[in-house]
């Protein structure tokens, strides 16, 4: 007692004195280190996130437009003659009759006036090479409707269509102040007005004209420095370039030409659309694109100065497309309509005609396949592995090759698949068949190391009252393991099923990347699926088909979450009560 | 401690008399039995004759070999690929580690009663039939029910489960799950019922029931318990048997363990000097 009393200094002291400056810097130190951690996740967490929304608005930003598609709603007139009296309700005769006459005639009643063969021809191309076909399906639904004039919505082509989707170009039109008189309502005219209209345009034109030298000017400086020999020729070519296009900013009062490189110039009189080719203060020459109603004075006020601001040469419709399309939505005959044809029709060469069909029956031909092979087979070696296998050298073997399958590189997949089931068993190329086979294989690992998780999850207990009152090994694990790990299994199999949905190389090399227009009916039919489908439309040089690939994407994507969403479900759903 | 051995082998000796005599009265008549796990030799040379109906209750500190020897019983421990079990245990003087013999079948005459309450994550009733069914107890439906609630009611768990039979058995009480438990594995009309501390995760009014439920079936089963709670090996069994490092100690009526134990070690024990 006395010897504890007389020692409590030592009896007190700690080895760790938390109120040394020491411990107090630990302790900083421990708090700084905490939340720099905490800074690292959160700015990882915003990287992913901006790279995500990115991905994601990009995508959709790109998509949306395909999801719409515009047609021009006219009125066509079906002849009595189209097809013979008596095979009126024979759909392939309806079919099979030549549509483009009637397109011809309705798109020119609808501009009148048109007159030469290659504004024709530019106006017939303003429509798809599909677009009689719901007209054609009218008709077959209602043979009535030959004889009579149909209000029908004709496809437009893709250019025409991405024209009003936003690829087209801003249109600024100013009145005119002075009389305007044209010298004639088609071909090539000259309008001359009373007041110098034309002179900011003429500004404007000779100030880009000099920019145009300058840049020529200073591309052939630059080249000088090089003093290289070979360059010469090249130096010349654009120092006289630069040196005409000097001499016309010189010219005074002569008529300025315009060309495919700058904004395009057009006047709007007496209902017609005449585009400038040359210039002055007081007096145009132009080519008539929509006829003008008549030779007459238009007063000040009631004739316009419209400018296309990109120039002709760096957009997809030329002028008199544009004049057209113009003329036909002020005419209220463009159609927009939610696009149906994307998700019923299969792939086409034509952007607009294409569709993704194919390559969804495509993809759930193989993707059937493959959860016919893999479930099965991964359950029961899950199960097989898991409860009943001996522990050996050769089952540890097994094991471990199972976790390295589900390594390997997809594309040795499908050149095994290339292997064995086409050259080797003969089975038919492109084919969901082989695809749902490669794709079989490259599942089948995740599926067995998702079942075998799933199946260890399972309390022994379960299995040990299954036991305890009598059930066989296997009755226990069939009639009360099984049905546990079941939700677990079902998700491992729906991610790796999603994982399936998206793999694109194993399929290649099976042939499953062809140019397909048919829907498969069948599992030997050649067919694709849709992230083959979005690699081939990638490739293709049509803007319409860069918005094709981002909407198959849009739909991929889809299919993607409600699988994984499915699979999160089932594990909240389902998980654990014991 | 030296002192005690040659009253063990005493026993040991008069073995062969001893099972002549005892072997109508005994239901199980363990031999010479050992277990190893793998390198471990867990269970050492048990022998020992349980008495048919009745209580017998194992007692001894953790690891000392009393949960792996009643898992001989209805040879539980095949399920562990590394259990090797040597020796001989007789059930109605047959030897259940014959070959020939189906160890389902053994299941389904020695039924057990585990450490925490497992049911089967389904109905209560499902939980109760699912034994019967395996098994071909019953010929039809009505039969099947019959015997559910009669197996409940032997249980004492109709009354509290009986407008709940569709209710699934995870979502009774700690107390109840034992008790549908106990219900399970007499359905299939077991003769011997194996408890591996059947208790320890209950609170003392759900063990009291418990204990209840074991006075009336020792009626009709043999009971084997294994518990860590001496009161509870004092309340209920008959005979008891102490086991230490693998070893079957001593084994008697159990007032004599209980109040007369000759073995120092279980003296030890039952004071709570060690374990």
């Amino acid at each position: 007692m006395t010897d504890i009393a007389a020692t409590p200094p030592v009896a007190l002291r700690r080895r760790f004195d938390v109120t040394s400056d020491s411990a107090r810097a630990r302790v900083r130190r421990r708090y700084r280190a905490e939340s720099r951690f905490r800074y690292y996740g959160l700015i990882a967490l915003i990287f992913t996130t901006i790279f995500l929304v990115v991905l994601i608005v990009d995508i959709v930003r790109k998509g949306l437009p395909a999801f719409t598609q515009y047609s021009l709603l006219l009125d066509v007139a079906v002849p009595a003659d189209l097809v013979p009296p008596d095979k009126r309700s024979d759909p392939v005769a309806i079919r099979s009759a030549d549509y483009f006459p009637l397109l011809r005639d309705a798109l020119k009643a609808a501009i009148p006036g048109i007159e030469s063969r290659s504004a024709e021809r530019t106006l017939t191309r303003l429509l798809s090479t599909g677009a009689a076909d719901r007209l054609t399906s009218m008709i077959v639904a209602d043979p009535s409707l030959i004889g009579r004039t149909v209000k029908a919505p004709l496809l437009l082509s893709a250019n025409a269509d991405l024209y009003f989707k936003g690829a087209g170009t801003p249109i600024i039109m100013r009145p005119g102040r002075g009389i305007a008189t044209p010298s004639g309502t088609t071909g090539e005219i000259t309008v001359l007005t009373s007041a110098n209209d034309f002179v900011d345009e003429l500004v404007s034109i000779k100030n880009s004209l000099a920019a145009r030298a300058r840049e020529l000017s200073s591309e052939a400086d630059r080249l000088q420095r090089f003093g290289s020999a070979t360059l010469a020729d090249r130096i010349k070519e654009l120092r006289d370039e630069a040196a005409a296009y000097r001499a016309r900013v010189d010219q005074p009062k002569v008529d300025e030409e315009l060309d495919a490189k700058l904004p395009s110039l057009l006047v709007d009189i007496n209902g017609g659309l005449v585009k400038i080719t040359k210039l002055s203060d007081i007096r145009i020459t132009g080519e008539v694109l929509l006829p003008l109603k008549s030779a007459a004075e238009a007063k000040s006020g009631d004739w316009k100065i419209v400018t296309y601001t990109i120039p002709e040469s760096n957009r997809k419709a030329t002028d008199q497309e544009v004049a057209f399309l113009e003329r036909f939505r002020e005419l209220g005959k463009v159609d927009r309509q939610f696009n149906w044809m994307f998700f019923v029709a299969g792939d086409s060469r034509e952007p607009e005609l294409a569709g993704i069909r194919g390559a969804i029956v495509g993809s759930a031909l193989t993707l059937f396949i493959t959860l016919a092979l893999c479930l099965p087979i991964g359950v029961l070696a899950a199960i097989y592995l898991e409860e009943f296998a001996a522990k050996n050298r050769l089952t540890d073997l097994i094991e471990v090759n199972i976790n390295n399958l589900a390594a390997v590189p997809s594309i040795v997949f499908g050149l095994l698949g290339l292997a064995m089931f086409l050259n080797f068993f003969g089975l038919p190329r492109s084919a969901p068949l082989v695809g749902g086979l490669v794709l079989a294989l490259l599942v089948l690992p995740t599926i067995i190391i998702a079942a075998r998780a799933a199946l260890k999850a399972v309390p022994p207990s379960i299995k040990e009252a299954a036991l305890g009152v009598g059930a066989s090994h296997q009755q226990a694990v069939f009639h009360h393991i099984l049905p546990l790990a079941m939700p677990g299994i079902m998700t491992g199999t729906i991610i790796g099923m999603a994982h399936a949905l998206g793999e694109t190389a194993p399929l290649l090399m099976i042939g499953m990347v062809a140019f397909i227009v048919d829907v498969p009916k069948s599992f030997t039919d050649a067919a694709t699926v849709l992230p083959v489908q979005i690699y081939l439309w990638s490739d293709l040089p049509e803007p319409a088909f860069q918005y094709k690939t981002a909407a198959a994407i849009m739909v991929l994507l889809v299919f993607l979450f409600v699988m994984n969403g499915l699979a999160i479900w089932l594990r909240r759903r389902f998980e654990r009560r014991w | 401690m030296n002192m005690e051995m040659p009253v063990q082998r005493a026993f040991s000796a008069e073995e062969a008399a001893m099972v002549a005599s005892d072997r109508k009265a005994a239901k199980v008549v363990a031999r010479g039995v050992n277990v190893y796990y793998g390198e471990k030799h867990s269970l050492k040379e048990v022998s020992v004759d349980i008495p048919d109906r009745g209580v017998m209750a194992f007692i001894g500190p953790s690891g000392c070999g009393k949960s792996t020897f009643l898992r001989c019983i209805n040879r539980m421990n095949d399920t562990i690929p590394i259990a090797k079990v040597t020796g001989k245990i007789e059930i109605d003087g047959q030897d259940i580690y014959d070959p020939a013999l189906d160890v389902v079948q053994l299941r389904a005459r020695v039924g057990m009663v585990f450490q925490k309450p497992n049911p089967f994550p389904k109905s209560v009733f499902e939980n109760i039939a699912y034994g019967p069914r395996i098994h071909g107890l019953a010929r039809s439906k009505s039969e099947l029910e019959e015997m559910v609630v009669s197996s409940l009611k032997r249980a004492g768990l109709f009354e509290e489960v009986k407008d709940r039979l569709q209710d699934s058995g995870t979502s009774l009480s700690g107390g109840q799950q034992q008790r549908l438990c106990i219900a399970r594995a007499i359905a299939v009309e077991p003769e011997i019922i194996l408890m591996d501390e059947p208790c320890s995760a209950l609170d003392p009014i759900a063990t009291a029931r418990i204990e209840e439920l074991m006075e009336e079936l020792k009626q009709t089963y043999t009971i084997v318990i294994v518990t860590h709670s001496m009161q509870q090996a004092a309340r209920v069994s008959q005979r008891t048997a102490f086991f230490h490092l693998g070893s079957l100690v001593e084994e008697g009526p159990t007032e004599v363990i209980f109040n007369n134990p000759r073995d120092q070690r279980t003296q030890d024990y039952i004071t709570g000097r060690f374990g």
